[in-house]
């Protein structure tokens, strides 16, 4: 029962904080009225059962017992009042404009989802309180849950929280969704926001766990949402295929140990295959509609990936031309790195390492760790060992730091291998050359 | 209807020399941006500054009043004029901001006013 319940308060907190907001036109209002509600109905379900229709009951509850406060509170009504601009006057002596007025805002709207995720991620927020915020308001967590998944102390996220909801409220930013012209700067940053919210998720960047599945899973959930709310967004199904691709990998991405694993090192037979078949059914519908984006070509790359059943069997050529696209509408030295990865595994070593040659990402590890890997196969040990150094001081993640270290050792033993080899060969070398025939 | 403190920050060495064809130009830029706040309604007052060393600090203390020359907060930025504007809410005033911006060529600070 208690399982239930949370399910359905973590599902339906979003939705019923976006309509409180609407109605209240205040966020810290909205969440104690959303709490209250939750409090009653965790003693009233039990033992009456769960409505039929839950998120209905809670948004009526809490908007009641908003309304019975807002009374309470007559300034609050008032100033309530002018910043709705309702009518004060009425015919009908028994009505209280307050009441008809919170009646008519009531109304359960999708739209409200939306609002709330645009204010959320409003551009006025640095990422991170908009991340905070997302997951607090849409996503129904509590701010210690947000903690634990962040590894911070709760009282950081809190003041954080507090700050953003305060910064918001000061200046009046509006509930609601961006027009037209605005449209496409406003969603990048709510897609962007749940994307950081997926990756931190999916690659933790301090800890022991490769892995903080709870973030990813939320992530995706909002992701969801969004998708249902915006069906006609081409980067917003990109973005959420893009996670569900992601999402199909993550078991096979860490291996009993708790090490990380190359994709071409997965077992594929781990991977899920209803997200990678929902995945690649969005992608497909993205590629129709022809209004490519940078979440829809990475998960088109995620795409090729999955479609092969061994590493061997992956379309390089098409993963290249896919960055190649990429590059062209997101040019940037983290795609630069990834597309020269590509490159090395279609054309070799070298012409990866071309590729990177102007890319300098200086203090980002996964620039040394792919360079390392690039060195290595080309057989610059000496340069590749630098690189792994680089890239382990890098890391804050310890399956990740974990999988550097047993790389450099394999460089360090191939270098070893050489050198034999170097050494076998020189003497047959000179007397080959003594016998007068050309070297093998 | 909500008010807005619109910044703009330059260097504090900044000097402007009124006789080059870009600070012209940036003068006309800024008419141009203001007669439309004026059009629009949302002006309220607006103001360019003297250079920061122009600047003196007042301290009310039990023992009296103390003064430094000089701007407050010793920076390399500092405040070269501003403007009050009224916006039904941020996004707006941030739009308007970012004309700001384009028109007088320095970065704007956004702040909503009390009350």
């Amino acid at each position: 029962m208690t399982d239930t319940l949370d399910c359905v308060f973590r599902r339906e907190a979003g939705r019923c904080t976006a309509t409180l907001i609407r109605v209240l036109g205040d966020i810290d209002l909205a969440e104690e009225a959303v709490a209250e509600a939750f409090l009653i109905a965790a003693e009233q379900w039990p033992k009456r059962g769960i409505p039929p229709n839950p998120g209905g009951w809670l948004t009526t509850t809490a908007r009641n017992r908003a309304i019975d406060r807002l009374r309470r509170e007559s300034t609050r009504v008032e100033r309530y009042i002018a910043a709705h601009q309702m009518h004060t006057q009425d015919t009908n002596p028994d009505a209280t404009p307050e009441r008809e007025a919170l009646d008519r805002f009531v109304d359960v709207v999708p739209d409200d989802q939306l609002r709330l995720m645009f204010l959320c991620c409003h551009p006025a927020l640095a990422a991170d309180s908009q991340v905070a915020l997302t997951l607090r308001l849409l996503g129904g967590l509590e701010t210690s849950e947000i903690a634990t998944a962040f590894l911070l102390p709760e009282a950081t996220i809190a003041q954080r929280l507090v700050r953003a909801k305060r910064k918001l409220r000061d200046n009046h930013a509006p509930y609601r969704v961006p027009g037209a012209a605005e449209l496409p700067d406003r969603l990048h940053a709510v897609l962007a926001s749940i994307y950081l919210i997926y990756t931190e998720g999916h690659t933790a960047t301090a800890g022991p766990a490769l892995s903080r599945g709870d973030l990813s899973t939320e992530a995706i959930r909002i992701g969801r949402i969004l998708a249902t709310l915006m069906p006609d967004e081409p980067e917003v199904v990109g973005l959420l295929a893009l996670m569900l691709l992601s999402e199909a990998r993550r078991s096979s991405r860490v291996d009993d140990h708790g090490s990380m694993v190359r994709l071409a090192d997965q077992d594929r037979s781990r991977w899920n295959p209803s997200l990678i078949e929902e995945g690649h059914g969005l992608v497909q519908a993205c590629l129709r509609r022809n209004q490519p984006g940078p979440f829809q070509i990475q998960a088109a790359i995620a795409a090729v990936h999955t479609d092969a059943p061994t590493a061997a069997d992956t379309d390089w050529n098409q993963i290249v031309a896919l960055y190649d696209q990429l590059q062209a509408i997101q040019p940037n030295p983290v795609v630069a790195l990834n597309r020269a990865v590509a490159v090395g595994a279609l054309d070799g070593p070298s012409a990866g390492l071309d590729a990177l040659a102007n890319v300098i990402l200086e203090d980002y590890q996964p620039y040394h760790a792919a360079r390392a890997d690039l060195l290595t196969r080309a057989e610059r040990i000496d340069e590749a060992i630098a690189a792994y150094d680089r890239a382990i001081e890098l890391t804050a993640n310890s399956a990740e730091g974990e999988f550097l270290s047993r790389q450099r050792q394999h460089a360090l033993q191939l270098a070893a291998t050489l050198t034999r080899n170097e050494r076998e060969r020189q003497p047959y070398k000179q007397h080959a050359q003594e016998r007068g025939r050309p070297c093998p | 209807m909500p008010q807005y403190l619109l910044s703009v920050w330059h260097d504090e060495d900044y000097v402007v020399d009124f006789s080059t064809a870009e600070a012209q130009d940036r003068v006309a830029q800024v008419g141009a941006f203001n007669d439309e706040l004026q059009r629009s309604g949302a002006w309220v007052f607006a103001a360019g500054l003297h250079p920061a060393s122009s600047a003196t600090v007042v301290r009310s203390a039990a023992d009296g009043v103390s003064m430094t020359d000089g701007p407050y907060a010793e920076t390399k930025e500092q405040m070269g004029g501003f403007w009050i504007i009224e916006a039904v809410d941020l996004d707006v005033a941030l739009e308007l901001a970012a004309r700001g911006a384009a028109a007088s060529g320095g970065p704007i600070e956004v702040r909503p006013l009390q009350g």
